[in-house]
């Protein structure tokens, strides 16, 4: 019982202040993820890639917003959707593009694809193709963040459907005992592939979830980067200060279907609509006062560098089958 | 049980849904759980259509918990009806491991025969569509090393729509495996339900210098393999186990003692996979003193499923590759 008296679902702190400048970099970078994004969808398109992919499109200021807060030293467990947490982290679009296109100059070497871009040596640990596959994994960073006795912090996302999977609830349980410095960041896109969260949980929010484990639960604007930011931000104090994990519900969107073979019967084009017209790189355009020329020229930069990211993929090599079985064991 | 040569063709997806229709339309207690199953039809649109037939009680979308899931089927199952689970992809059967393994396997037996799990658990299988390590896994053996659980593995549309169907009405857990790249297979099927008894093997091809035992997709890849070779005069048996347990050997042994020479064929890893409990199973045979070459196993390589396509290309047993090692061993040139 003791445990519950730090357990509230509080509304977000007033927002911390980004230049803007800043706000101006993370504009750009959210430009850059839905270019690569819609690049990505092309090259599929034009059969240049295979497999699947889990598309971020709308939700490209939970991404920027929380990497935002977080320093160099810090982890990031990733998710399936994670082309944009990965840009965000600061990793280069044509490594991430080569992976993407499966080169051996790749993040990956070509093994992981899409659903599993890591950087290990940016402290990336890579994205999941398990729903709350990285929650449990962020626990035992914690612990080792302790060990070391350092000021890291491990910053695990995943989405509204990952929270109805037994790992959240061990996971929070145990950073929660233990106090560990991790940061559960649950985009809730409002969809798990064809499930809204309505019929998946009888809460209204995923931050109330915080409760059951005595951790301090916020639910923010996903789309306000600002407000993603200044959450992240007071998640990072109190788990350095040594006050434990927060969890983080960011409301947001995804546009495109769930993967490639998502027809989306599910929900209806009003519904996207709707979201659409609350459109993250729009409205953060808009509040820093961007005319339409500014915008487009920023967006131009974006592509410029998503196409020599293509350029480079396109003219690396494939890897040798000559190595297939390299990389099981250390 | 009606043979294959009905003229009515459909693919393996439409026959597996075909065995779940009929088999809801036939007994009330039938019903399907799993992960967008219901409006979206499941990730490989296998139940496209049921929800509209059925209803939202028979077709259940579950969040994204397949302990509860799997475990759900155990209640369900222990209790009168006769679910049929779906776990999305293989891999996610591993969340779902100890509902299966240590409840729904050994219930029956720890309670002294007195209670049954008649439960299906149907999942794709399988590489080849470019989803990488934790999207492409063959872990069938680990089921046939439970004691307890049946395994079945459907190489056609005929035979998915019978041991299906066969499955359902079984009164223990099985699990289904299916393969992604056979959804879009055809095959003759007939209209009508029929079963296909679980453990019998299937001869899918007859021949005489060499038996092929291979299992889902690598029995399609063998049949390719059985024409190629045919050209130069080499004529290989291929054996389909159809469920891996309980599986009645002795058509295998029989075809060993006839040919003299035996290639097992499997997706999985080689290391403990299938293979080595067939090999086993024909070494122990009196199909011993007919071998005239070592009995070979050609399987998945150790690794995990490597996302770039020609990787993940070269990491199972294509047909060229049963070629090779099928013309090596009837010409004696291991
Ligand atoms: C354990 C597990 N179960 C099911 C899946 C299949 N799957 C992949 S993503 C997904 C939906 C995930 O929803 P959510 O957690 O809300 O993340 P989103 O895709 O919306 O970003 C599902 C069911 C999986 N990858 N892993
Ligand atoms: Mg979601």
């Amino acid at each position: 019982m003791a445990k519950s008296k730090n357990a509230q679902t509080s509304q977000p702190a007033a927002k911390r202040k980004l230049s803007d400048k800043q706000l101006h970099d993370m504009l750009y970078t959210m430009m850059l993820i839905r270019r690569f994004e819609e690049k990505a969808l092309d090259l599929y398109s034009l059969g240049k890639v295979h497999g699947t992919m889990h598309l971020s499109i709308g939700q490209e200021a939970t991404a920027v917003g929380a990497s935002g807060a977080l320093t160099q030293q810090d982890y990031l467990l990733n998710t399936h959707r994670g082309h944009g947490h990965c840009l965000a982290w600061g990793s280069q679009a044509d490594l991430m593009m080569a992976e993407f296109m499966g080169k051996e100059t790749g993040y990956c070497r070509g093994r992981g694809g899409s659903m599993h871009i890591a950087n290990v040596d940016a402290n990336n640990l890579g994205a999941n193709g398990i729903v709350a596959g990285g929650l449990p994994i962020s626990v035992g960073v914690g612990l080792s963040i302790r060990a070391r006795n350092t000021e890291q912090v491990v910053m695990v996302v995943f989405g509204d459907g990952a929270s109805n999977e037994g790992a959240f609830h061990e996971s929070i349980n145990m950073a929660s005992i233990w106090s560990l410095p991790v940061i559960f960041l649950c985009e809730n896109n409002q969809y798990a592939m064809s499930m809204p969260v309505e019929k998946s949980m009888n809460i209204d929010r995923i931050s109330d979830r915080a409760a059951a484990y005595g951790i301090e639960g916020v639910t923010v604007d996903g789309n306000d980067v600002e407000a993603v930011y200044a959450a992240v931000h007071n998640a990072r104090q109190r788990a350095v200060a040594g006050k434990g994990p927060t969890l983080i519900e960011c409301n947001t969107y995804r546009y495109m279907g769930h993967s490639k073979s998502d027809r989306q019967a599910y929900r209806t084009r009003d519904e996207v609509k709707t979201w659409m017209d609350k459109d993250p790189i729009e409205r953060l355009a808009g509040h820093l006062g961007l005319s339409k020329d500014d915008k487009d020229s920023l967006f131009k930069k974006a592509e410029a560098e998503i196409e020599k990211a293509v350029e480079f993929a396109e003219a690396s090599p494939e890897p040798d089958v000559a190595d297939i079985m390299e990389g099981v064991y250390a | 049980m009606p043979s294959a040569n009905g003229t009515r063709e459909i693919t393996y997806v439409e026959a597996v849904r075909e065995a779940l229709t009929q088999s809801m339309q036939a007994d009330e207690r039938v019903f399907l759980i799993g992960e967008d199953i219901g409006v979206y039809g499941g990730a490989f649109g296998v139940s496209a259509g049921m929800h509209a037939e059925f209803g939202g009680e028979r077709v259940i979308d579950t969040p994204i918990s397949e302990a509860a899931i799997v475990g759900a089927c155990v209640g369900a199952a222990l209790t009168g009806m006769r679910p049929v689970g779906e776990i999305q992809f293989m891999d996610f059967i591993t969340l779902g491991m100890e509902q299966l393994v240590l409840q729904a396997a050994k219930v029956r037996f720890m309670f002294g025969g007195k209670a049954t799990v008649p439960m299906v658990l149907r999942t794709p299988g399988g590489s080849g569509t470019g989803a990488a390590a934790q999207h492409s896994e063959s872990l069938e053996t680990w089921f046939t090393h439970v004691p307890g659980l049946k395994v079945v593995m459907p190489s056609t549309p005929y035979d998915a729509k019978g041991l299906l169907m066969a499955a359902i009405q079984d009164e223990n857990p099985v699990i289904f495996v299916e393969h992604k790249l056979l959804y879009k297979v055809s095959g003759p099927v007939p209209e009508e339900p029929y079963t296909i008894p679980l453990g019998e093997p299937n001869i899918v091809r007859e021949g005489k210098h060499l038996t092929v035992v291979a299992t889902s997709i690598m029995v399609q890849r063998a049949k390719q393999a059985a024409e190629e070779l045919a050209k130069e005069g080499i004529e290989i048996e291929i054996v389909d186990p159809r469920t891996l347990n309980p599986f009645d050997d002795s058509l295998m042994i029989q075809s060993v003692v006839k040919t003299g020479k035996a290639l097992v064929v499997h997706e999985a890893v080689k290391t403990s996979g299938y293979g080595a409990e067939l090999v086993s199973r024909i070494v122990e045979s009196e199909a011993f003193d007919y071998l005239d070459a070592p009995v070979r196993r050609l399987a998945g390589l150790d690794i995990p499923i490597p996302y770039n396509r020609n990787l993940e290309y070269h990491a199972v047993p294509q047909v060229e590759n049963i070629v090779a090692e099928a013309r090596k061993l009837v010409r004696g040139e291991y």
